[in-house]
């Protein structure tokens, strides 16, 4: 039968020589390498202080968008999570006040939105769904938590700082991916 | 007139007192700074960092590890010997602590008028104290398996107990070849010879190989480390021990490393002696006292070489199977020391016969 890959070596059977023998020279061996390792360049990230870039394509934690005014621009249309494949997201629409024009963009906003973190698969297709440009998924993960139920973010989680009020929170939370 | 007799020289006790409490605590620190370097030695030799979160590189890790040992709960088992697992540990420390009083950690301070000797005790059986007292610490490991009533414990053991005393003697016939040479059993004279001559490692290298060998399984350290396999004995002998009382057995294994080095370089790499320099007239240049802490230096440089050869080992070579290390014990260490004691008791004869035959 023909080898399936050329990576077939035989088994050396031969007794060893007499310098096999003395194990020394192996040893002397092995540790020169393992003391050319002290110098080598650590892979590590000293991570608290240090964090490795995320990717241009991450896709993390969910944010809840603001126009440049700061309202929300969320209208409740639910295309979301109609699009979302894991039904993670819920919301309850309402009407807008008079007197809250400058708080949601449009007639109609999320009086309630819940995104269950343990449902989503940080598939994007919310993003997509949104023609408002509403939701986006920013450059963060969900923090560990001891129930369940924290892991259901409400819109104060989810919600980014508002621009005009909090402009530094903003940037920071928008990241790189929204533009 | 009688009483001149009685007479104790108070200052000497007060001398040796202060001595005594200089080099346990030492050796303590020595060990707690050995748990660190290890780590991080372990780590730089894996491409890692090693603990570097408490203090500046890591420098207080061993006081929060320390903190923890004596925070954890003690749980002395229902069905263990209660005395003899209490006596455990403190018998494997005891000796551990014990072999640095014959340990010469430098000449001698001039203070106050007096010669201040840095040696607790210069018995002029220095080597046979530290083998009785090394031989001891098969005790612990043995007493504390045993006191565990646990089947795992006492296997380990038994496996610690029958390694040590396999290597025991192989490393007392090397040290024999090298008595042949010095002639003294004190180790001072012998620190003394090597700084007038040779360092006994140029006349005795496969003693000093089989020395060092035999010293890593007196340590209990990888690659002989058989008696707290933790993959195949569930960490051995300690393992029905917590709190501060594992902390002994785990620090006592540091304390032998230390001590076992400072008697590698006192027998084989000229103790205190300062390399290069010829030490008697130096101290005449500079004063005896400048002298007397360059020595300490030197030798603590020389053990510090050791400690870390001894990690560097552990953290290239695996452990050996039971049988290969008590074949590589019996059937290849044994013999070659005594090939090397005849070797060397040819030559001191030949030589004393002016190299006729």
């Amino acid at each position: 039968m023909a080898p399936l890959t050329s990576r077939a070596r035989s088994v050396d059977r031969k007794p060893m020589t007499v310098w096999e023998r003395m194990y020394l020279p192996a040893i002397a061996k092995g540790m020169s390498i393992t003391f050319g390792h002290m110098f080598k360049k650590k892979p590590t990230v000293n991570y608290p202080e240090k964090t490795r870039p995320f990717s241009p394509v991450f896709r993390g934690l969910h944010v809840l968008n603001r126009d440049e005014q700061g309202r929300e621009r969320c209208t409740a249309c639910g295309l979301c999570a109609v699009a979302c494949p894991a039904e993670a997201i819920t919301m309850e629409a309402a009407e807008r006040l008079p007197e809250e024009v400058n708080l949601y963009r449009e007639e109609k906003y999320a009086a309630k939105y819940e995104i269950n973190m343990l449902r989503c698969i940080f598939c994007g297709l919310c993003e997509e769904a949104c023609p408002k440009d509403a939701i986006y998924l920013s450059e963060t993960f969900a923090p560990a938590n001891y129930t369940r139920k924290g892991f259901i973010y409400g819109k104060e989680e989810l919600l980014i700082p508002n621009p005009v009020t909090q402009p530094e929170e903003f940037a920071k939370a928008q990241g790189n991916r929204a533009k | 007139m009688y009483l001149t007799l009685l007479s104790i020289d108070w200052i000497l006790l007060v001398e040796k007192a202060i001595l005594i409490a200089i080099i346990i605590s030492v050796s303590l620190l020595v060990a707690m700074y050995e748990t660190w370097g290890e780590r991080k030695v372990a780590a730089f030799m894996q491409d890692r960092r090693g603990p570097n979160r408490a203090g500046p590189g890591g420098l207080f890790q061993p006081l929060a590890d320390g903190l923890k040992l004596f925070m954890k709960e003690e749980i002395i088992p229902n069905s263990s010997n209660r005395f003899l697992f209490v006596l455990g540990p403190g018998l494997a420390m005891l000796t551990a602590m014990m072999t640095s009083a014959v340990v010469p950690w430098g000449s001698h301070f001039h203070l106050f008028g007096r010669d201040i000797s840095l040696q607790i005790a210069d018995v002029n059986i220095g080597i046979l104290y530290i083998f009785g007292v090394v031989s001891m610490g098969v005790y612990g490991v043995m007493i504390g398996g045993w006191a565990s009533n646990n089947k795992f414990s006492l296997l380990a053991a038994i496996r610690g107990a029958s390694q040590i005393i396999s290597y025991e003697l192989a490393m007392g016939i090397s040290i024999i070849a090298l008595l042949m040479i010095t002639g003294s059993l004190s180790l001072k004279t012998i620190v003394e010879q090597q700084q007038q001559g040779h360092y006994y490692v140029l006349l005795q290298p496969l003693g000093f190989l089989i020395f060092l060998i035999c010293a890593f399984a007196e340590c209990n350290r990888t690659p002989f480390d058989l008696s707290e396999a933790e993959n195949e004995l569930n960490f051995g002998y300690h393992q029905e021990y917590s709190s501060m009382k594992l902390g002994f057995y785990l620090f006592a294994e540091y304390v032998n490393m230390f001590i076992s080095s400072a008697v590698m370089a006192t027998l084989y790499w000229g103790g205190y002696d300062i390399p290069f320099v010829n030490d008697a007239s130096f101290g005449q240049a500079n004063g005896q006292n400048l002298l007397a802490i360059l020595q300490v230096v030197s030798l603590f440089i020389k053990i510090v070489i050791f400690i870390f050869f001894f990690m560097w080992v552990r953290w290239t070579i695996p452990r050996f199977r039971y049988d290969q290390l008590m074949r590589l014990g019996w059937k290849i260490l044994i013999p070659l020391a005594l090939f090397n004691m005849l070797v060397t008791g040819f030559l001191v004869l030949l030589r004393q016969n002016h190299w006729h035959f």
